[in-house]
């Protein structure tokens, strides 16, 4: 039996951001790109005390220990979290480039679990394994806009997909 | 077998308009999920696993052990993964602007901690025990004595925040945190044990507290 989750409840920022949490990458890395968005309520609330976790592929779609991979940004008082880093390449033959996101927030008993991929790769995408299951509004929850923003709907008729693993 | 609590648990307010309402969807494991980063010693940002030394003077309260292993179902450990705590102070107040709770700060105690796990798994904290604290989840809610860890584990499958509890605690029946786990022997796992082997004779007692991730599928340790 597993050891169970529990939230992170009000007061993870103690502890949990880190001064370079958000840059997996340096601001000037060739290629840098800046990911954002907001983390919304089912009343379309933003929600000031959370945190988006993003962990992905390095550029040429390996995990080697040259390449952080890793994320972590609280969200703001708007609710806005954002996150420097390279797109991700591909990490097999079927997938289109993604970023695994774990957000954590008071009020959430566990994790929830969602994917970024990237409307600028829309014939990866459309090969996806993952978002082929999907429909095409569930799909659309996954997939940041060209300017890399990438809402996260905790609740309400805009739901995200979350997964579970 | 996984007894993480439901989302939507209406018994804790806050999940109210927070908790998911859509099924979650399997996502097949592939390269992304039985990754994750591996950060070393770097990763502690000058902080260590003895939260009774990080200011001039030592903070009040019941200096405690905290000690356990981080392993996989199946009992093999989980090395060199981050282990992050943070808690309350003795008095049951948090160094946090939020924290309304009118009990005392202690200018010695900040209430985080991290370190990396040993090659069996293990780690270890010094620190002082945390006390209650009053929420307003409902009329008189107090929350147990409790410690929050975060762990990376080495996939992203098996990255964990949970709450470590104390034995014996009173406050756990009306507490909708602790019982939002619905199987009382996966609420029993939350639990540290008394530990008096290894506590520090004339200096500080001891917890015990092994902690249990998600299986990963590789066969190497």
């Amino acid at each position: 039996m597993l050891t169970p989750s529990q939230t992170v409840g009000p007061f993870f920022s103690i502890c949990l951001p880190w001064s370079d949490g958000p840059h997996v990458v340096e601001e000037h890395t060739e290629g840098a790109i800046t990911l954002f968005g907001y983390v919304l309520d089912g009343e379309g609330a933003p929600v000031p005390d959370a945190v988006v976790e993003t962990w992905q592929a390095g550029p040429d779609g390996s995990f080697g220990p040259d390449f952080r991979g890793f994320g972590r940004a609280p969200t703001h008082g708007n609710g806005r979290w954002e996150i420097t880093t390279v797109k991700p390449g591909r990490v097999d033959d079927r997938q289109a480039p993604h970023i695994d996101v774990s957000v954590l927030a008071r009020g959430l008993l566990n994790r929830v679990i969602t994917r970024i991929y990237f409307a600028d790769e829309a014939e990866a995408n459309a090969a996806d394994p993952v978002l082929a299951a999907l429909t095409d509004g569930q799909r659309g929850t996954l997939i940041a806009g060209p300017d890399h923003r990438f809402d996260i709907h905790l609740q309400g008729p805009d739901e995200t997909v979350f997964f579970r693993l | 077998m996984n007894e993480d609590p439901p989302l939507d648990y209406p018994g804790y307010k806050s999940t109210a308009l927070r908790a998911p309402r859509n099924e979650r969807i399997e996502l097949p494991l592939g390269p992304t999920e039985l990754t994750a980063p591996k950060f070393g010693e770097s990763r502690l940002g000058g902080i260590d696993n003895d939260l009774t030394r990080q200011h001039d003077g030592e903070p009040l309260g019941e200096r405690i052990i905290v000690h356990g292993r981080v392993v996989e179902e199946d009992g093999r450990p989980v090395p060199d993964t981050l282990v992050e705590v943070w808690q309350c102070n003795a008095a049951g107040r948090y160094r946090h602007v939020g924290d309304q709770h009118p009990a005392p700060l202690d200018p010695n105690f900040t209430g985080l901690g991290r370190t990396i796990t040993g090659a069996d798994g293990g780690f270890r904290f010094i620190t002082i025990k945390p006390g209650a604290y009053p929420w307003g989840n409902h009329h008189n809610a107090w929350r147990p004595a409790h410690i929050h860890f975060s762990l990376l584990g080495r996939t992203f499958t098996q990255r964990l925040v949970t709450q470590m509890y104390f034995p014996g605690d009173p406050l756990f029946f009306q507490d909708p945190i602790f019982n939002s786990v619905r199987d009382e022997r996966a609420r029993a796992l939350m639990i540290s044990a008394f530990d008096l082997d290894n506590t520090s004779p004339e200096w500080a007692l001891a917890y015990k507290w092994d902690i249990v991730l998600r299986q990963t599928p590789f066969e190497d340790a």
